[in-house]
């Protein structure tokens, strides 16, 4: 005998399911689109004053990964962030924002000057990834992702980091590590692109849907999470619908969380800021150890 | 009459789609009895191929005897996103652990090498490919916090594929913390020696892996932060065959050496005795080796420096 009551329940949770698969497809379409507003869209918005900082002084100026001096409401801050293009020739250029070692070099070189002279860090995070090339992997690039993560951890100047569009992987995380994280309504977060998630767990990049939904990269599951501390609302019909008021929403989170980074007090913010990410995880307890027999 | 039936043994275990047994080496097809490969510390006896080592037995290979004590054993994963691919993640983790016999892809603790206490994480890559979830970013932590509260160096043996999917962000987040720990280190001044072993790769080596005040590898393992495959297929690249090997690491500058398996425990000690304060030495030890007919006449011990010997009557 089949219950009603249990079967619409069962059709209602199905549906459910598929309406969340949809909303979170929806965000991932909107982190991506072309028109979705880049890091110097900002920059432009918030900065009264801006010095574009070049070269990583070793190699080559990466231009997926840009530094500046910038003024921001009265005082300097060092701004980093990943460059998107726009058309196709700016798109090559930058390298669809994806850096090579020298864009990280580059922006270690920026943490470094914050340090020297106490400016606040501002941080745009928005690309797919690294970029996994042979060149960028024969010059190092797990490494110098590894250092710039380090020299984030190791600043003791205050950080703030946005997700504006793709946080992708590590490519994302090596300018991410901040006193407070903040992640755009619609921009996504996750440690691989959903294609290849699906490709790897499915053997089947067509099934991105899929895994976008098994894996939830939306600032709404990483504010549960705990990762991000807060989501910065976006205009209706996502960031790229009106530049203007989005870059107004995002003046506003901004100037909050700088503001809460800034009341830590500069000897212990090393320390907090380490526990902060120490504490990002998820376990339990077994009630016997393993590997007793050992 | 009927035809005689004749086997003829298959010269490529690989062929036919046909699975290789786990003791063939997969470079020239020698195979070996466990107990064969146990005592040679998994290394090919003929064409010196590194087989993978699991975490427990690599603690034996590297550790004296009865030294290790385990910190974080009975951690276990969770399933913060209820996550299923074609299989439930929660499945895959009780296949992992029943094969083999761990918690979790990185075991921590302490324990001693040649006498000096050292702080020990240790991967192994047949639990879900080594990948990097909360359970190992804590139990890696856990290490790091042994070694800064005792003043020990810590040493690493990675063996990954990179950061476990099936945690998503906070996975990518094991990076920021693990580094976060390498940090601790370096604030206190306790070294941190990494050894990458086949393969190293995605968010572990762009992590802790690569920061180690000295790293050496394995010979020929895959260290690259995408693999060979992800290149090509996203780039359209060609990867020569010796691409992200421990030996073009070595020559593009990005490790101090590379060790063989048999030489790893020797190796380890002498950097825990360099990393040790002067003091600590016990006399006697600052005397050069034994070279060709020293027999502390100078003279033979000048021509041992240039590799000469007398014969000696």
């Amino acid at each position: 005998m089949v219950r009603v009551s249990d079967e619409v329940r069962r059709l209602r949770k199905r549906f459910e399911a598929r309406a969340e698969e949809s909303q979170i497809w929806d965000a991932v379409q909107l982190a991506r689109h072309p028109d979705r507003p880049y890091t110097l869209d900002y920059a432009e918005r918030l900065f009264s004053d801006a010095f574009e900082l070049r070269g990583d002084r070793a190699f080559s100026d990466d231009e997926a990964l840009i530094t500046m001096l910038a003024r921001y409401h009265g005082q300097t801050v060092v701004a980093i962030g990943h460059q998107k293009g726009r058309d196709l020739a700016e798109r090559t250029r930058r390298m669809f924002g994806m850096p090579h070692p020298e864009g990280y070099r580059k922006a270690i070189r920026a943490v470094e000057l914050a340090e020297r002279f106490g400016y606040p860090i501002l941080t745009f995070v928005d690309t797919p990834g690294a970029y996994p090339g042979v060149n960028a992997e024969e010059r190092g690039q797990a490494g110098m992702i590894a250092r710039s993560v380090l020299a984030f951890c190791q600043a003791s100047v205050p950080i703030v980091a946005t997700v504006i569009g793709e946080g992708g992987s590590g490519g994302a995380l090596a300018i991410a590590v901040a006193d407070r994280v903040q992640m755009q309504e619609n921009a996504i977060y996750s440690v691989i692109s959903p294609e290849g998630c699906a490709a790897i767990l499915w053997k089947d990049a067509g099934q991105a849907k899929k895994a976008a939904y098994a894996f939830r990269p939306t600032a709404r599951a990483c504010l549960d999470l705990g990762v991000i501390d807060t989501i910065v609302d976006e205009p209706s019909g996502g960031a790229h619908a009106d530049l203007d008021a989005s870059a107004r929403l995002l003046d506003t989170a901004l100037r909050l969380s700088l503001a809460e980074a800034e009341a830590i007090a500069p000897a212990h913010r090393r320390a907090l800021r380490r526990a902060k990410f120490r504490a990002m995880g998820v376990w339990g307890v077994a009630d016997e150890p393993t590997n007793q027999d050992f | 009459m009927t035809p005689i039936e004749v086997n003829v043994e298959r010269v490529s275990g690989d062929e036919g789609g046909g699975r290789r047994h786990p003791n063939t080496c997969p470079n020239c097809r020698s195979h070996f009895r466990d107990d064969e490969l146990r005592h040679s510390l998994r290394v090919c006896a003929q064409c010196n191929h590194h087989f993978a080592v699991g975490a427990m037995e690599r603690i034996e290979q590297l550790l004296d005897p009865g030294s290790f004590v385990e910190v974080g054993g009975d951690l276990r994963a969770a399933d913060p996103l209820a996550f299923v691919d074609l299989k439930p993640y929660t499945d895959r983790l009780l296949d992992a652990e029943l094969a083999t016999g761990l918690g979790d892809s990185l075991v921590a603790g302490s324990g001693k090498i040649v006498g000096r206490p050292t702080a020990v994480a240790v991967m192994d890559f047949a639990f879900m490919g080594g990948s990097m979830g909360s359970v190992m970013g804590e139990r890696f932590c856990l290490a790091a916090d042994l070694a800064v509260a005792r003043r020990m160096p810590l040493i690493s043996v990675t063996a990954s594929g990179g950061a476990r999917m099936q945690e998503n962000i906070l996975a990518l987040m094991q990076m920021a913390k693990t580094v976060g720990a390498i940090d601790s280190l370096r604030e206190v001044g306790v070294p941190y020696i990494s050894v990458l072993a086949h393969p190293t790769t995605g968010g572990v080596i762009a992590s802790f892996a690569s920061l180690g005040d000295v790293v050496v590898a394995e010979p020929g393992a895959l260290l690259s932060f995408a693999g060979p495959r992800v290149v090509e297929q996203t780039t359209g690249e060609k990867t020569a065959p010796d691409f992200g090997r421990s030996e073009s690491n070595l020559r593009l500058g990005q490790l101090d050496a590379v060790v063989p398996r048999r030489e790893l425990r020797g190796e380890l000690a002498k950097l825990l005795m360099l990393f040790s304060p002067a003091e600590d030495e016990p006399t006697g030890d600052n005397e050069p080796l034994p070279t060709v007919g020293s027999d502390d006449n100078p003279i033979d011990r000048v021509l041992g420096m240039f590799g000469l010997g007398r014969k000696r009557g």
